[in-house]
């Protein structure tokens, strides 16, 4: 690898973007008035910039004050006992306003509810400050986007001047663990955020009756006993309009075992096959990582026609495979058994009606999947190969060890820290994914070809079933769950990945 | 003349066979057989679009097999780049592109910053909560993608943030942030200790120590992870249509949808339209590869 700085060496590639880019526009502009329809103009691309720029400034802003909030606490403290007093008080102070502001932020995306009240205006009184700021800025004569880039910079500053009177309180002190603390907040606190919060909103969201009918969760109802409605709906109902759970849940272990097993055993035939000194070997390589390197939409879609009954590829291929059959079993009538076989194959191999028959349908997603997952299986159980070292190879050949030998008792031992989490996030992965199928089949014919997590899409986003698709989405987790303990306890666990 | 074609022939033969590890020159073209036969099913439906979108559209329907079409023509690019003189309309392609670009840029570099910098407490601290956190982190990746959706759609409806691009950045970064973190701290373990405490006894801080050391070394991760992460968000399709439902924010995934719809007209240029998106992410990830690999192994093996 050398050592130019990436940055430095796409720069070349970036003037060559912005100049086109730059030409574009030009032209764009020129043609604009006499055409229809919405086309990128530079007012679109300066609006969203600076939307995207107020966005990043504020949560690093945020985060930085954050930051160094947490940083006083841990590396400074405070030189006599009023000092004391004033430090914890002010920090007291900082704490309580982010508490509020957190609850704040639960009340307003609904987990829970207060009346108009006293609570109320305690819990936003925050926000009310930071309103007030902003209507007094308005007031000065800015307008509503400047007053709230100003009201940013004012807190900003205000920030800085009580961190800088509670840095001249205080002596430094060390601190061990902090720094990692320090650390690690930014990335826990956006896990926090993203994912936690949402998972518990999730939860709560199963044991009520939202549904559009509700407006989400403004008039939803919640209780135990909703819970368990949607719970017995979702074993004794359908789960999105035709299929039963146990029919999809069947259908998403097959899905998931038939792909990862292609997935693993394609992988690993081609990996063994390209990991010899052999000519070619990269170009091979670059040819076989192609459907990993197409972006998945686009696979999905192309293939999606691809799979049509007269003018897709698969069907132009069988029916060409089915006429050559007829050519030869007719010249061979008079052959006994062959011109037999023969005649079988032409009457049974042919043109398939992918998209109305349910087998059929399930295949086409199957083949799809299979040949998007086989090159990353590949490249990760390639790379496991080359980490093998000669020589375990050299000492099994000279005491006489036949090649399935070698590979039952070396390779595949010595692979099995890459394949262990290779296989469990490929199991995951391919368990919940669902964008071929939605892509290809969209579920059809009558959800014969749905699995799990394209029934719980659709009953959220097509049936907008919320209640019921969040304890829907709780039962799959709870399954996955299950999977990845037992998968840990019999293979011996990721004790060897986090170590 | 004969014996010289001969040996050149012989000279290409010795070329193709050279340095197979003891296998018999009849295993090696087996094996070469095999791995032409791979390529040709890893590649063919690739080339498959690109033969759609030079069709001409009176021919779109034919169950031609060639890769090189009769006609071939570049007007499905021609409408996709500038539109369509006919019906008067403009084109929408680069709009589509520019929101993809501005969402998933913005998502990879924070999630590249945020994971860059607990990466590297997870790889140099050991403190309390520490494996804990990192497997928690893997668990995450369990959490189906449509399941974290549906609450994170009511909470964005409630911020008002559907139909912004902001909404789907923060939906983005929910899925990218665990395993840049990983990928990253798999890299960090790979650089020696010595360095930084060569420079922490020279009084050095730990700050100086992350940007002037640490951040340079790993550089090429770094990338890798950006290009990861970018990746993941190029070409999502699903979340993307809960969030955006204007027609002037949709990204390309979306924009593309519409004309691979039908087998009509459209389909060419769905093709053309595929294939100037597909071109570049390919290249630059066939010439990424390399190290793609390297980070996902070193992830995974070393620990």
């Amino acid at each position: 690898m050398d050592e130019t700085p990436l940055i430095r060496r796409f720069l070349p590639y970036l003037y060559w973007l912005i100049g086109l880019f730059l030409v574009y526009f030009v032209v764009n502009a020129l043609i604009a008035p006499y055409a229809s329809g919405i086309t990128l103009s530079v007012q679109i691309v300066i609006r969203r910039l600076i939307e995207i720029g107020g966005f990043l400034l504020a949560i690093f802003a945020g985060l930085a004050i954050i930051e160094v909030y947490f940083y006083q606490i841990f590396f400074r403290q405070p030189r006599t006992i009023l000092t004391a007093w004033i430090v914890r008080i002010l920090q007291g102070v900082f704490a309580g306003m982010g508490l509020l502001m957190v609850l704040a932020f639960f009340e307003r995306t609904d987990l829970f509810r207060l009346q108009e009240g006293l609570l109320r205006s305690i819990l936003y009184f925050p926000n009310t400050l930071v309103d007030g700021l902003r209507s007094t800025l308005m007031g000065i004569g800015l307008t509503k986007d400047s007053s709230g880039w100003m009201s940013g910079v004012v807190l900003i500053v205000i920030f800085a001047g009580l961190f800088f009177l509670i840095h001249q309180l205080t002596v430094p002190r060390s601190s061990k663990l902090g720094m990692a603390y320090l650390l690690v907040l930014p990335a826990f606190i956006g896990v926090l955020v993203l994912i936690i919060y949402p998972f518990l909103f999730e939860i709560k969201l199963a044991f009520s009756n939202a549904s559009l009918g509700t407006q989400a969760t403004k008039n939803a109802q919640y209780g135990l006993i909703y819970g368990w409605n949607n719970l017995v709906t979702l074993f004794t109902g359908t789960v999105a309009k035709d299929a039963t759970f146990f029919e999809v849940l069947g259908r998403t272990v097959l899905w998931t075992v038939i792909n990862v097993v292609f997935h693993v055993s394609g992988g690993m035939a081609l990996a063994l096959l390209l990991h010899r000194p052999m000519k070619l070997q990269g170009f091979y390589r670059t040819l076989l990582v192609f459907p990993w390197a197409v972006p998945t939409t686009i696979v999905a879609m192309a293939l999606r026609n691809e799979f049509d009954s007269r003018y897709g590829l698969f069907n132009i291929l069988l029916s060409n495979l089915n006429s050559w059959l007829v050519d030869v079993s007719q010249g061979m009538v008079s052959v006994p058994v062959l011109g037999e076989m023969f005649a079988w194959l032409a009457a049974h191999i042919g043109p398939v009606s992918w998209r109305q028959d349910p087998f059929w349908a399930f295949v086409s997603v199957l083949i799809t999947n299979i040949w998007l997952g086989i090159p990353f299986m590949m490249v990760i159980i390639l790379g496991g190969l080359q980490s093998i070292s000669h020589e375990y190879y050299e000492a099994a050949e000279i005491d006489g060890a036949s090649k399935f030998q070698q590979f039952r008792h070396i390779t595949l031992p010595l692979l099995r820290p890459v394949l262990t989490p290779a296989v469990i996030l490929g199991v995951v992965w391919t368990f919940n994914k669902f964008d071929v199928i939605y892509l290809i089949t969209q579920g059809g014919p009558q959800e014969k070809t749905d699995i799990l997590v394209s029934s719980m899409y659709k009953a959220a986003f097509s049936f907008y079933r919320y209640g019921f698709t969040a304890m829907f989405a709780l039962v799959i987790f709870v399954i996955l769950l299950a999977f990845a303990l037992v998968y840990l306890r019999v293979s011996g666990g990721l004790k060897s990945v986090t170590e | 003349m004969t014996s010289t074609r001969f040996s050149s022939l012989r000279r290409a033969l010795r070329w193709f066979f050279v340095r197979s590890r003891g296998d018999s020159p009849f295993k090696t073209l087996l094996i070469h057989l095999a791995l032409i036969g791979a390529s040709i099913i890893a590649v063919y439906p690739v080339l498959r679009v690109v033969t759609i979108s030079l069709r001409p559209n009176d021919a779109l329907l034919t169950t031609d097999l060639r890769i090189i079409p009769q006609n071939a023509t570049l007007d499905n690019y021609r409408t996709v780049l500038f539109g369509d003189p006919t019906k008067n309309r403009q084109s929408d392609f680069f709009l589509w592109l520019w929101n993809s670009f501005s969402v998933v840029a913005v998502t990879s570099i924070i999630s590249v910053i945020l994971a860059a910098v607990s990466a590297y407490a997870f790889s140099r601290f050991r403190f309390p909560g520490r494996s804990a956190g990192l497997v928690f982190l893997l668990t995450t990746q369990m959490i189906p993608a449509g399941m974290l959706l549906l609450p994170l759609f009511i909470m964005l409806a409630q911020l008002r943030m559907i139909n912004t691009s902001l909404g789907l950045i923060i939906a983005y970064s929910v899925s990218s942030v665990p395993l840049t973190i990983w990928t990253l701290k798999g890299y960090y373990d790979t650089i020696p200790i010595d360095l930084e405490e060569a420079a922490l006894i020279d009084g050095a801080t730990r700050f100086t120590v992350f940007t002037k050391i640490i951040l340079p070394l790993s550089s090429p991760a770094l990338a890798i992870a950006f290009l990861f992460s970018f990746m993941g968000g190029w070409s999502e399709y699903l979340v993307a249509r809960v969030v955006l439902q204007k027609n002037d924010l949709y990204t390309w995934p979306l924009g593309i949808f519409t004309y691979a719809q039908q087998f009509t007209v459209a389909w060419g240029q769905f093709a053309a339209a595929s294939v100037m998106i597909a071109v570049p992410v390919m290249v630059l990830f066939l010439y990424s590869s390399k190290w793609l690999i390297s980070g996902l192994t070193l992830g995974s093996v070393k620990g």
